[in-house]
């Protein structure tokens, strides 16, 4: 870990046309104040990966709004009419990825892993352009490694080495997304003092923390 | 009791207790409504609970704790909370004994067609694939037919959410359950005749001399 920034400089250190993985589900487990900053910046041509987009106004889904976004990879759309509107206008490319694949992917792209064999999927439409292997009579789709430029997570503490707990539902792809970008930048409820957080407590180890986004003044 | 009662009441029955159920968004949800006494159900949010209860009374509503839909729920004693790796892993890797999901289609084969309709409506489809392929046992609650149209059809015309055949379908009609030889015709609604189970459904039906009707009360 380097040290607390503003979620202004967070957004600064994000240039156009990066991918970001964002932690969330139904904006519940995202980051919004780096949401905002990246809103105010101006940010254009974004990847964002994560669960969903929200609802407009909501989580990433305020970067749909503001035409931040360029392209998404997501679970599920449907709660989103301005994506499911930028989608069919052109303006946004969609790829849906199903929700358990999407949290294996992510994980193997953090982990050093060359890929997932997943039943889900098969004899769908998620099959297309994808490798079928055998594995002892049992068939399963080959489901690549994802990786982003910036993970972009929400916990509830943070201590001042970057490990970071999180909270009943807002855990989901957060803990996930930790280890499979380039740059991690964690905003936290709470930052706390070394010691704070039991060991056991950590779900994500300071280690893999780039910057926390420093407390609201 | 309207469609949807006679839906969630009967989906009710199929709990087992001591079993790790997910409900899906919409009309699945109301399941939870009528769990039989004496029997206890865990039920799982794909975005990471366990043992999750009603909604908290207005205002002591936690905002990091929601269902896959995004509404306030609140975590029973016993509960657990995890991230979207240990969900899946719960859901594909065996241990989710039965998922309740809405339908869009269901074919003769038994296959589901639930989260598209090209060119109207892409939703994405969530979770459903992998509760589909990864859940012991799998039950279809919808209506029997929309729009006048039968949504239980001898092909999909709708692309499919995975190749398994679902355990049940269960509407306001019928039970049917899809076999080797077909969908059987397991049970019919009250007041409802096998006749007109018949002209809803867009797939040939298998049915024994005598339907019994669903146990679920009189329709009120």
């Amino acid at each position: 870990m380097q040290k607390a920034i503003s979620a202004a400089a967070a957004a600064a250190l994000i240039p156009d046309g990066a991918s970001l993985m964002f932690g969330g589900f139904m904006a519940v487990g995202t980051p919004e104040r780096i949401v905002d900053a990246l809103v105010a910046r101006g940010a254009r041509g974004l990847t964002i990966i994560g669960n969903d987009t929200a609802r407009p106004g909501h989580g990433v889904g305020k970067l749909i709004d503001a035409g931040c976004v360029a392209r998404v990879i997501a679970s599920h759309i449907g709660t989103n009419p301005v994506t499911q509107k930028k989608m069919i206008a052109g303006e946004i490319a969609v790829e849906l990825v199903p929700q358990g694949t999407l949290a294996e992917r992510i994980r193997t792209g953090g982990s050093g892993l060359g890929g997932v064999l997943t039943p889900t999927g098969l004899g769908t439409s998620v099959e297309e352009g994808k490798r079928v292997i055998d594995i002892d009579g049992a068939q399963f789709l080959l489901e690549m490694p994802l990786r982003a430029d910036f993970a972009l997570l929400r916990a509830h503490e943070a201590d001042y080495q970057g490990n970071l707990t999180y909270r009943l539902t807002a855990a989901n792809f957060n803990p996930l997304m930790a280890l499979a970008a380039a740059c991690v930048i964690a905003e936290a409820d709470e930052i706390v003092p070394v010691g704070v957080i039991p060991p056991d407590a950590v779900r994500t180890p300071g280690v893999l923390v780039d910057h926390l986004i420093e407390r609201p003044r | 009791m309207d469609a949807k009662e006679i839906i969630a009441r009967r989906v009710a029955l199929e709990l087992a207790d001591g079993s790790l159920v997910n409900l899906g968004i919409g009309l699945p949800t109301l399941v939870a409504q009528y769990v039989p006494a004496g029997i206890s159900v865990a039920f799982q949010s794909e975005n990471g609970v366990i043992g999750f209860g009603a909604p908290p009374p207005e205002g002591m509503e936690d905002p990091n704790l929601t269902d896959a839909g995004g509404g306030f729920i609140s975590a029973l004693p016993g509960a657990a909370s995890f991230d979207s790796g240990m969900s899946f892993a719960l859901i594909r890797g065996g241990h989710l004994d039965m998922t309740v999901l809405g339908g869009l289609q269901v074919d003769a084969q038994g296959r589901l067609a639930n989260w598209m309709v090209p060119g109207k409506l892409v939703p994405g489809m969530g979770g459903a694939m992998d509760l589909v392929v990864g859940a012991k046992r799998v039950i279809v609650a919808m209506q029997h037919a929309a729009k006048g149209q039968p949504k239980i059809v001898e092909r999909l015309s709708l692309p499919p959410t995975a190749a398994r055949r679902v355990s049940l379908i269960v509407t306001e009609l019928a039970v049917i359950e899809p076999t080797d030889a077909g969908l059987v015709l397991r049970e019919r609604a009250p007041g409802v005749c096998v006749e007109e189970i018949v002209a809803a459904t867009g797939a040939r039906l298998i049915f024994e001399s005598e339907t019994p009707q669903m146990p679920i009360g009189a329709a009120g």
